[in-house]
């Protein structure tokens, strides 16, 4: 079963992903453009010499291999986290806990990583600090997915005691409390050259963020749909069908 | 549990036993996807070269992973 759950997340992430390049091409590509406009000038024309592959392929089919891989990637491990979690947290059904998933996978490894440190175009960042920028990225993605898991542990607990509206309450304050500590523990970034649009700079950064909304609303709600008819398949009864 | 989320079907947990050993291999071979697709050639680089950071160049800076 958890490998016709894997295969099924993949091929949803493969969908999540065609999607997200179609968004990131119509969305994302014209301020990636605007962005290396703005590095050629500033360069003084003056290329870095032949690029190893053309700004063609990069906005094209390398940037759907990229979506599409991360798609499947995540998919893939969502599916999983999925098995690991249906009918042990909570009493949800699949569709349910495959959209409360999805949006818990949004916040902690999309929204929080990004408001710490948010997406940069070409031009934004120093070649030299790519390195600690990295590390810094992953250590926060890490944070924030643990952020995320021990959130709902908590919210789990409490919900018989508490009920769902305090315990929710709760468990959402530990979360914005634990997330704000460390955006306050890990160092800041600001490395925009002088000169960058800053119109840009946002509409780049909020179309990042809108290509992983369209892949984990897809995945989410894709995979349930899926996982549904897998789990629980004999036991659904549409109301149509009745 | 309220009552929009509360079930009348049985919400069945998959055997530990089963899924366990997928998900640990499954996520380990996952995450090394997702290292090749945000993170190859940049920091730290498993191939040489830079084609792989210019291939997945667009990719990298639209997902959010500092790409150079």
């Amino acid at each position: 079963m958890t490998g016709a759950l894997l295969l099924r997340g993949m091929i949803v992430g493969v969908i999540a992903g065609l999607c997200a390049y179609v968004f990131a091409f119509i969305f994302g590509e014209p301020q990636v453009d605007l962005a290396i406009a703005f590095q050629t000038a500033v360069s003084g024309g003056a290329d870095e010499g032949l690029p190893a592959v053309s700004r063609q392929t990069q906005a094209g089919i390398g940037l759907a291999v990229g979506l599409v891989g991360y798609g499947a990637a995540v998919g893939g491990i969502f599916a999983l986290v999925f098995a690991l979690t249906y009918g042990r947290l909570c009493a949800v059904r699949a569709r349910g806990m495959a959209a409360l998933l999805g949006l818990a996978a949004f916040v902690s490894t999309a929204l929080v990583p990004q408001l710490k440190y948010p997406a940069n175009p070409p031009a934004v960042g120093l070649a030299e600090t790519i390195a600690a920028r990295t590390t810094l990225f992953f250590l926060m993605l890490v944070l924030s997915v643990i952020c995320m898991a021990v959130t709902v542990l908590i919210a789990r607990r409490l919900w018989r005691e508490r009920g769902g509206w305090s315990a929710s309450i709760i468990a959402g304050t530990v979360f914005f409390g634990l997330t704000a500590t460390s955006f306050l523990a890990l160092p800041s970034v600001n490395e925009m050259p002088p000169g960058f649009d800053p119109a840009v700079l946002w509409n780049f950064r909020v179309s990042s963020l809108g290509i992983h909304v369209v892949l984990w609303l897809i995945l989410g709600l894709g995979f349930g749909a899926v996982a549904e008819r897998l789990l629980e398949g004999r036991q659904v009864r549409r109301p149509a069908a009745v | 549990m309220t009552p929009a989320l509360a079930t009348d079907v049985a919400v069945a947990p998959l055997p530990a036993r089963e899924v366990l050993p997928w998900a640990l291999f499954g996520i380990l071979m996952l995450a090394f996807a997702i290292y090749f697709v945000g993170a190859e050639q940049g920091a730290s680089a498993v191939v040489q070269g830079d084609m792989i950071h210019e291939f997945m160049h667009d990719g990298r800076h639209l997902l959010g992973f500092p790409c150079h």
